[in-house]
């Protein structure tokens, strides 16, 4: 497993990087508290806990970059730039929400950031991002693809088409697999028939590599070096994150399938933000008082958002009918 | 006594019995059970609305298997296998994931009896979730049912009732051919009645005439069924006397018995949740104008959604559903034709 020495980002996207993950942690933080409130209609699933992978990819990528994300999707749309407030509106299903209140939480996307839409399907992204990928090398662009995928989209056989596709056309992709362990309730050590994810890369004539995804500095040294790969031509990388989520597969999950405590363990031990934070303070990199005022900044932003989202416009009726085509 | 039951207790009394009469009966699909491979309990869930739990316990792993999230090997298999002498109960999540598997039921499971000039038997159930009504958005709420009832080959069933569910559910287990078996996820804890506890099965293209009345028919499936009943009981106390008709099942379609019906009231309106085009509303009124023309008197009416993706926002859901005041609508727009 890489080990993620590489901590010599600028002061300011060290920065960059815990606003992102603090943001991501805190908005999924709230959807919780609201979900649990009956806030909020339809179905969510939190990304809580696996802040670094998202960040840590969407760090090297610009908004002309491409990501496909997958149902658990709010932390690849915020790592992406996509409008915090936009979000929670979408959440709450007003006509301001960054989907104009038709996609909800497993559909939220922002072209203009490159962000390609959570996706209800698993399996769903890859393809996509295979085709963002050919986009950006014919149109000789210099972008990258990246699709985020679960442990169980892993299985899909829409991804390993992809896979294979992407290798034969040396695309410039990147197949992100977020190993949280579990798809919904089963075990992805028990799925996943190779052990690994990361195994698979040679059958697909890619390069793998497997990071902790408690670490940020991991995943992030990891990517630079699949993105430049492809951006210099070289074709698609597979990466295996590896870590573990704080919620169920969606809210209202009872999580019986999980082990005793194994949630806390992960809050106590393998929280990437209070990893991140002991790294940068003992290195001198960033001070504790330069972490906290984020933490405020955050917390203030949520507040925010929730009540704009509130009392954000709903849709009407004849909205109901626009944007299936452009033109019919 | 009346024994009152959900639709979500009578598909795991179905499936049990089932299970407990037919050794070859094996039911697979996305945690159906739930906790495979994982630390903590077995049986964590029974499937995504918890409709399958206590089968694993009973039948063990070999009979009532999780599966990685493959909805084409979850298909083919139970085809395969179905082919090979079991009778698997496949469930595929939400109908909206046939997208990622449909070769292998329309192509496979559907052809082979015809391809293979009579020789193959495929008795595949594949179980999956339909409709609207849960703010779930387009790719978890569709009802897709009138693409399958397309397809020669297959059998659909589309039930309303508890009582129905069970009945058809042992049915299509029973049945040789390959059967999909659509069940409104709204209606799991949304509909109970009056179930035997002894297994029973109803056989397949049989109408059930839910309501009596001479002014009008309305054919209505899943969930619209209760949709119109509502608006019958609004339009009776207006003097206006609906009789609905719930098919059961699409293919095969109880067509003798919806011509009846129309033959008697003159007047028709399909209700349907599926999208407009070529949905089942646009079948029945095609078949009630070219067998029953002359008893019409007046233009036929399909109450559907707009032809538009299922919206995420409660309020763009809700009036995409059809809707009991549209249903009566329809129907007074229709007994008052001509006067």
């Amino acid at each position: 497993m890489a080990s993620g020495a590489g901590m010599q980002l600028s002061r300011d996207k060290l920065l960059e990087a815990y606003r992102t993950m603090r943001t991501i942690r805190d908005f999924e933080e709230r959807v919780h508290d609201e979900f649990e409130a009956g806030n909020l209609p339809g179905f969510v699933h939190l990304y809580a806990g696996e802040e670094a992978s998202a960040v840590g990819v969407c760090l090297h990528l610009d908004d002309q970059d491409r990501i496909c994300s997958t149902h658990r999707g709010h932390g690849h749309c915020i790592a992406k730039g996509c409008d915090v407030e936009g979000m929670w509106k979408e959440l709450w299903g007003s006509s301001e929400g960054l989907c104009a209140g038709k996609g909800g939480s497993m559909h939220i996307a922002d072209l203009s950031k490159g962000m390609m839409g959570a996706n209800a399907i698993v399996g769903g992204g890859p393809p996509l991002a295979v085709g963002a990928a050919m986009a950006a090398k014919t149109l000789k662009t210099g972008k990258v693809a990246v699709t985020f995928t679960g442990d169980g989209g892993s299985n899909q056989g829409t991804t390993f088409e992809s896979m294979n596709f992407a290798s034969v056309f040396k695309l410039p992709v990147l197949f992100v697999f977020e190993n949280n362990g579990y798809a919904e309730t089963t075990g992805s050590g028990w799925s996943v028939a190779c052990g690994d994810i990361v195994n698979r890369a040679p059958a697909f004539g890619m390069p793998g590599v497997q990071v902790d995804g408690f670490d940020f500095f991991a995943v992030h040294d990891a990517v630079g070096e699949a993105v430049e790969r492809a951006r210099a031509g070289e074709g698609p990388t597979l990466i295996e994150v590896k870590f573990g989520r704080f919620y169920g597969h969606h809210e209202g999950d009872n999580q019986s399938y999980r082990g005793p405590d194994e949630v806390e363990i992960l809050r106590r031990d393998h929280d990437c933000l209070k990893l991140f934070r002991n790294r940068v303070t003992e290195a001198g990199l960033l001070s504790d008082s330069d972490l906290d005022a984020i933490d405020q900044e955050t917390a203030d932003l949520m507040d925010r958002c929730v009540e704009a989202a509130k009392n954000a416009p709903r849709p009407t009726p004849d909205q109901l009918t626009t944007d299936v085509y452009i033109s019919y | 006594m009346a024994r009152i039951i959900s639709m979500r207790k009578a598909i795991n009394e179905a499936i049990r019995q089932c299970m407990e009469e037919d050794p070859t009966v094996i039911l697979l699909g996305e945690d159906v059970a739930g906790g495979e491979g994982s630390p903590g309990a077995d049986d964590a869930w029974g499937g995504d609305m918890g409709i399958t739990k206590g089968l694993q316990p009973q039948f063990g792993k070999d009979r009532v298997m999780d599966t990685p999230i493959s909805e084409s090997a979850i298909m083919g298999c139970a085809v395969g296998a179905a082919a090979s002498g079991l009778r698997p109960i496949a469930e595929l999540m939400f109908v909206d994931f046939m997208g990622v598997c449909f070769d292998q039921i329309m192509n496979q499971a559907a052809k082979f009896r015809y391809m293979f000039g009579g020789k193959a038997q495929t008795p595949v159930v594949i179980r999956t979730q339909i409709g609207a009504g849960y703010n779930a958005a387009a790719q978890h709420s569709q009802c897709l049912y009138p693409m399958f009832a397309h397809i020669p080959g297959i059998k659909c069933v589309i039930p309303s009732s508890a009582y129905d569910t069970k009945g058809l559910l042992i049915q299509a287990v029973r049945d040789n051919d390959p059967v999909i078996f659509f069940e409104h996820k709204v209606m799991y804890d949304e509909v109970s009645d009056d179930v035997p506890k002894e297994a029973y099965a109803i056989p397949f293209g049989e109408a059930n005439i839910v309501r009596d009345g001479g002014d009008i028919t309305i054919v209505a499936m899943a969930r619209m069924v209760h949709k119109a009943k509502e608006a019958a009981e609004v339009l009776a106390r207006e003097g206006i006397e609906c009789q609905i008709v719930d098919p059961r099942t699409i293919s095969p379609l109880d067509e003798d018995t919806i011509i009846e019906c129309v033959e008697e009231t003159g007047r028709l309106i399909v209700v349907d949740e599926a999208y407009p085009r070529c949905n089942m509303g646009t079948d029945i009124a095609a078949l009630a104008a070219r067998e029953a023309f002359g008893a019409l008197k007046a233009p036929i009416q399909v109450v559907s959604p707009p032809h538009v993706p299922v919206p995420f926002a409660p309020e763009l859901e809700e009036a995409f559903i059809p809707s009991p005041e549209k249903i009566a609508d329809a129907v007074r727009k229709t007994v008052s034709y001509g006067a």
